[in-house]
């Protein structure tokens, strides 16, 4: 060995949590619940996969207590895959997320598709090596997850619902109040902080760069190829795809049509290509048909 | 101001892509994002970014991109690619999906995610030929290097393992050099390539 024996590793810092986010931008990451799923979303393109054992579509329409997933179905689609693999832990259940990262799942996402195991409190994720995606409806709740340790911000929209208007109503929570942020005063900081309930060193790196320190991507309701396009054109940096694929007529050509739209989100042209002869989309629900709103858990 | 700006593209089909045109303008480059093969005109260099691989390689075939940006390399379009980047521009890809094609510009193995999983992920500090001070490396799933060819140079090594390397006008490294402030390789990869003379 040369002179470099000084050069140790450091592993788990902010800058590799952060950074397994940044590769992630511009790509879609899919919900599966079995290897073959995971297979299907690999082949058509998706950069990450979700693993969990029922997409929120069939939480919803099932009911009672949703939690992580069973290890050896995790470790199957582990197998399966060559690209990353997430998984979820309820809200504050921090032995969960201790769980799947003794399995070595490369991101955690602390979702409120799952029933809640904390009312108060989110997981510490500072305490962990695998980086954590956390759910958020507007500023104040993405700053409040990111002062926790998240290193990713989804907004929520509601999962299983096949509808993107809560996806684009937290997008637009979110960017509306950054762009704001931007324009206040350094006296007006100190009020935003107090408003949106957040740090006010978060607050004022948003008035300094524009943007949340960590990337921000979408989920919740995302069904087609444009709505795909639409919360990246709203400023998402990725999109998160749950039961929009596996519910649809044809998975594969759907997951492959997002993942284009995804990547030329700018150019109708290409979208109305990838947007032709998909089948039926998932049925989807309206908003005054569900009796649960996932988006309202997280505190 | 003497002459026109050169201008840089950036391989845009998925991944850090918005970070290395920070780092380059910092340099003192233009930049456009590449995603379809009209974009492709008039560049003087090219960043393959880091990401997926296995992702941007069947974006590169739906685009219709990996044919023309093939010819531009075979060209010698300088070109600098990390992480996914270097998978892309390798000769031999281990671990790779059967589909999964590469350019093959530089005359290396690499086995994809070579170093582990996230949880493996790591920051370290790097020895860089010619620069005066170390260079802070971030490894995101990185790619490994296990062989290289007698016409490629190592400009960095990390364990005996080479992780910056250049051929020709092709530089990799299986770091994420845009994921920190430090601009010099890409100063290093603008001027060595006579993009900026």
């Amino acid at each position: 060995m040369s002179e470099q024996s000084s050069a140790k590793r450091a592993t788990g810092t902010y800058e590799v949590k952060r950074g397994l986010a940044e590769m992630l931008k511009g790509g879609v990451i899919m919900d599966v619940v079995t290897p073959d799923q995971a297979k299907i979303a690999e082949d058509s393109g998706a950069t990450a996969v979700m693993a969990l054992e029922r997409v929120p579509a069939d939480i919803r329409k099932d009911g009672g207590v949703a939690r992580m997933s069973d290890p050896e179905m995790i470790e199957g689609i582990k197998a399966a895959v060559t690209i990353p693999v997430m998984a979820k832990v309820r809200i504050g259940h921090f032995v969960e997320a201790q769980i799947l990262q003794a399995l070595g799942v490369d991101y955690i996402d602390e979702s409120e598709v799952l029933t809640p195991a904390d009312e108060t409190h989110h997981i510490d994720k500072f305490a962990f090596t695998v980086p954590f995606v956390c759910g958020a409806t507007n500023l104040g709740e993405a700053l409040r997850r990111i002062s926790e340790g998240a290193c990713m911000i989804r907004s929520k929209g509601e999962a299983g619902t096949g509808n993107v208007v809560e996806a684009v109503r937290h997008l637009r929570n979110i960017t509306g109040d950054m762009r704001k942020i931007t324009q206040a005063d350094s006296a007006e900081l100190f009020q935003w902080a107090k408003q949106l309930q957040a740090p006010l060193p978060l607050v004022q790196e948003i008035a300094e760069t524009g943007w949340l320190p960590v990337p921000m991507f979408c989920a919740g309701g995302i069904a087609t190829p444009a709505d795909a396009a639409l919360a990246m054109q709203l400023g998402a940096e990725a999109v998160f795809v749950g039961s929009g694929i596996f519910k649809s007529d044809e998975p594969a050509r759907r997951a492959r049509a997002i993942v284009e739209a995804t990547t030329h989100f700018r150019d109708a042209d290409i979208l109305a290509k990838v947007s032709r002869g998909l089948g039926a989309p998932m049925t989807g629900i309206n908003m005054d048909e569900i009796n649960q709103r996932y988006a309202e858990r997280g505190w | 101001m003497g002459g026109v700006q050169p201008v840089v593209g950036v391989l845009a089909l998925q991944g850090a892509f918005a970070a290395h045109e920070r780092a380059l303008a910092q340099v003192g480059v233009a930049t456009r994002q590449v995603r379809v093969p009209a974009q492709l005109d008039g560049l003087d260099g090219l960043v393959m970014p880091g990401g997926e691989s296995t992702t941007m390689s069947r974006l590169l075939h739906t685009s219709g991109l990996f044919d023309p940006l093939q010819a531009a390399l075979r060209d010698g379009l300088p070109v600098f690619g990390t992480c996914a980047g270097m998978i892309l521009l390798a000769t031999t890809v281990l671990d790779g999906r059967p589909d999964q094609r590469s350019f093959a510009v530089i005359d290396i193995a690499v086995r994809r995610n070579g170093y582990g999983r996230q949880i493996d992920s790591f920051e370290t500090e790097l020895d860089v030929a010619g620069e005066d001070r170390p260079f802070h490396a971030v490894f995101i799933r990185a790619p490994k290097v296990e062989s290289i060819g007698p016409a490629v140079e190592v400009l960095a090594e990390h364990e005996g393992v080479p992780v910056l390397a250049r051929e020709g006008a092709a530089l990799v490294a299986s770091f994420h050099p845009e994921l920190t402030d430090d601009a010099r390789l890409h100063r290093l990869f603008v001027h060595q390539t006579g993009i900026l003379k």
